[in-house]
């Protein structure tokens, strides 16, 4: 997964950093099943391996394989690396994985693994919290979904004034 | 755009699986991994399989635009219309309890309503994505 991090930060060879993009995505998928987490997992592959992979295909075919060799920027590297700085000095404090007393294994993560079973009479808790107690959240992320979709139509396909074409 | 002759007969016999593999993943959503989201992501990619085989003249004309930018709002109204349906049985917005004849029937219906709804919303979305990148590169 590292290599094909540094390798998409430093080859110029777009094409090929779509591809080992999506190469990352999928090992990344592989990383949350580890960590016992499929249903991130099958949305990585589906989205981050399948479809973005696909959206910058396109892309590139209308921009150009080749990447323009740019100066040495020092800005953003030092921005870079301040920010890399601060955040990991932020995992310093954080508290160990998949300890039992961590702060968000106490909140309400319980009661929903306890009595999802009995409420909710589904037995994947994912969607019973997705689906049901966060009914509102999904609710946002289905209308920004829809937004967005919106957008893109708007902007680059879907109206055309009178006359052209 | 090349046209070959394996491309086109494995295309004809995936699009069909991978549409099934969506829908099992929808209605499988509760039982195992998987959902709405994905589900949806799945189905677009079948459309996509389809546009990248056959070109995008033959997607428009399975799937028009104007139907996914249909499907993309019926999802959203769906998953609001669910919750404004708890209202008319007199309980809170999205609260499901109150749609079947127990809570957790209830609580069934609902998720698979709202499920649908969001299914239905991404993969025309991410098809409709798709369809007018392609278009907007070969302009």
């Amino acid at each position: 997964m590292l290599i094909t991090a540094i390798f998409v930060a430093f080859s110029r060879d777009l094409m090929a950093v779509v591809m080992v993009f999506g190469a990352y995505s999928l090992l990344s998928a592989g990383m949350f099943v580890v960590m016992d987490a499929p249903d991130v997992a099958f949305t990585e592959a589906a989205v981050g391996a399948g479809v973005s992979t696909l959206l910058m295909l396109i892309a590139l075919s209308k921009t150009g394989r080749f990447e323009r060799r740019a100066g040495r920027q020092w800005l953003p590297l030092g921005i870079t690396l301040v920010t890399t700085a601060v955040l990991v000095y932020g995992t310093l404090d954080m508290p160990k994985v998949g300890h039992p007393e961590n702060p968000v294994h106490q909140h309400v993560a319980p009661r929903y693994l306890e009595e999802s079973g009995q409420e909710i009479g589904i037995p994947n808790v994912v969607t019973s919290v997705l689906a049901s107690y966060r009914g509102f959240d999904t609710f946002g992320e289905v209308v920004v979904v829809f937004t967005a979709g919106l957008g893109v139509w708007l902007l680059i396909g879907g109206i055309r004034r009178k006359g052209d074409r | 755009m090349h046209d070959s002759l394996i491309l086109r007969v494995v295309a004809k016999f995936l699009i069909p699986v991978i549409v099934l593999f969506g829908l099992y993943v929808v209605f499988h959503g509760k039982l195992g991994p998987g959902g709405a989201f994905q589900a949806g992501v799945i189905l677009a990619s079948a459309l996509i399989v389809h546009m990248l085989v056959f070109g995008v003249d033959e997607t428009r004309r399975v799937a028009p635009p104007r139907v996914l930018r249909a499907l993309a709002a019926i999802g959203v109204l769906l998953y609001g219309g669910t919750g404004l349906a708890s209202f008319a049985f007199g309980a809170n917005y999205l609260d499901y309890n109150v749609l079947g004849s127990a809570p957790t029937a209830g609580q069934y219906l609902g998720i698979l309503l709202v499920e649908l709804g969001v299914c239905i919303t991404v993969s025309s979305t991410m098809a409709l994505l798709a369809l007018l990148f392609a278009e907007r590169v070969r302009a």
